[in-house]
């Protein structure tokens, strides 16, 4: 046990080839998928929090639904759109990093959105009647509360990165923990401790948790910060 | 755009009638205080002329037409300012576009305005760590800043110490000499009387009474403006 973790330390100091891939490939398919959910999700909630239609409700509801997807489940709806009888499977994207992309930008996208439109529709009630009164319409409402939110978003933004790094069973079933292609850390670190390689997976592990605590941490002091300079 | 005509305006909410049949005629010229008890529907009245609020029942009209209301001809100032995540003058700045003055201009707008409610030396600061007072100086000049014939203020003064409510109550009559019609409510009666030259005295939803300042206050028309001034000022 002890022998294990002091290994694990080697393999982090030592910057172990290995564990880096692995590190970097988990950080390039997470952090786009965050991308691409926030470029999808900050939208969709900017719009549900100003916009007034008819099935609003019914939308936030299924929203905020979506926010607990079982992971493994989006995964498996991704096998199937992308496996070589599914309706994508020409493309070929099963098994490579991409699909775990894909797989991840569903998950976190309708958590960047719910918290989002929270988040805008809080500020909304208090800037609703100026904004009207300046004559801004829906729209351009819309883009400055996003603006003005900002600080709030980003720690949206953060919690849906949290979520995809930590997430394994989705990027297990559409990447197939490939060794050297899709294998990022938590599928890592699943399949090394089943084969009783403890090693890399305590190393990867720590890593993993450093990372989820290092992001937390500065989604709170760019909060705090901005919250005492611009108030 | 004027005159403002307020015919059977109705408002309910909730089943409740907020404002209940309000006719009146508001022209230009002096300075109209809405004046009455909390409760009374004076903010709900308010909005109702500025447009953020529509009448369930009856039709407000500017100059003769319904729907008259373009946004830089009137601009409002509400009890409690909201001001965006970015600086003193970028928040006038906000509202100047909107109103689709062109970028030069807006800049030198804003700066002018800052300096005639002295803020000139907060421009940069941002807005939402300025104090209340400073904050209702701001909203005050990004009101004016659009220029607007009528400027509706909805107790600007209420939650601010009597240094700061001293700085509002010149700049609101410095707005006035500039030519903008002010209608504004309160219910302090030292403010309205300092303020107002016609008041509108509201009650439960009903428009009372409607005289000039020095009769209102020497010798109230109906019984419930009487008890309001009396409740107010009962040393007198």
């Amino acid at each position: 046990m002890l022998l294990a973790f002091s290994e694990a330390a080697r393999l982090i100091v030592g910057f172990d080839p290995e564990l880096v891939a692995i590190v970097v490939l988990s950080l390039q398919v997470s952090l786009s998928a965050v991308v691409i959910a926030t470029v999808v999700g900050l939208p969709i909630g900017a719009m549900l929090a100003v916009g007034r239609f008819p099935g609003r409700q019914a939308v936030i509801a299924l929203l905020n639904g979506l926010m607990g997807l079982p992971p493994v489940v989006v995964g498996l709806l991704i096998y199937l759109l992308l496996s070589r009888a599914g309706p994508l499977g020409a493309l070929g994207m099963l098994f490579t990093p991409a699909a775990m992309v894909i797989a991840q930008s569903v998950l976190i996208a309708p958590i960047v959105a719910a918290l989002s439109r929270q988040v805008i529709e809080d500020a909304w009630r208090e800037y609703e009647e100026q904004l009207r009164s300046l004559g801004a319409s829906l729209f351009s409402a819309a883009l400055t509360l996003l603006w003005d939110t900002r600080f709030s978003l980003v720690t949206v933004v953060l919690a849906g990165f949290g979520r995809a790094a930590a997430e394994v069973g989705a990027v297990m079933i559409v990447g197939g923990n490939i060794d050297g292609v899709t294998r990022v850390m938590t599928t890592t670190i699943a399949l090394e401790t089943s084969k009783g390689d403890l090693p890399l997976a305590l190393g990867l592990g720590i890593i993993l948790i450093g990372l989820v605590l290092v992001v937390n941490a500065a989604a709170h002091l760019v909060k705090e910060t901005a919250q005492r300079r611009y108030g | 755009m004027l005159p403002l005509v307020l015919d059977g305006v109705c408002f309910a909410a909730g089943g409740r009638a907020i404002i209940d049949r309000v006719s009146c005629e508001i022209g230009n010229g002096p300075r109209t205080v809405i004046l009455g008890p909390n409760g009374a529907g004076k903010s709900v009245l308010m909005r109702l002329c500025h447009g953020l609020l529509q009448p369930t029942a009856g039709m407000i009209t500017w100059n003769g037409r319904k729907n008259g209301r373009r946004p830089h001809d009137q601009a409002m100032v509400f009890q409690r300012p909201v001001m965006l995540r970015r600086s003193a003058l970028a928040n006038i700045i906000y509202g100047l576009k909107l109103a689709g003055v062109s970028r030069t201009e807006c800049e030198l707008r804003a700066r002018d305005v800052l300096e005639v409610v002295g803020l000139a030396a907060l421009a940069d600061r941002p807005a939402r760590v300025l104090s209340g007072g400073e904050q209702q100086r701001l909203a005050l000049a990004r009101a004016w800043a659009l220029g607007p014939e009528v400027l509706f203020l909805d107790e600007p003064t209420a939650n601010l110490d009597p240094n700061s409510t001293r700085d509002i109550e010149s700049i609101i009559s410095a707005i006035h000499a500039t030519g903008t019609k002010i209608i504004m409510t309160t219910h302090n009666l030292g403010q309205a009387r300092r303020l107002g030259d016609e008041i509108l005295f509201l009650h439960d939803g009903r428009l009372v009474e409607r005289a000039l300042v020095g009769t209102f206050f020497a010798a109230p028309a109906s019984a419930e403006a009487a008890q309001f001034i009396k409740g107010e000022l009962p040393w007198q």
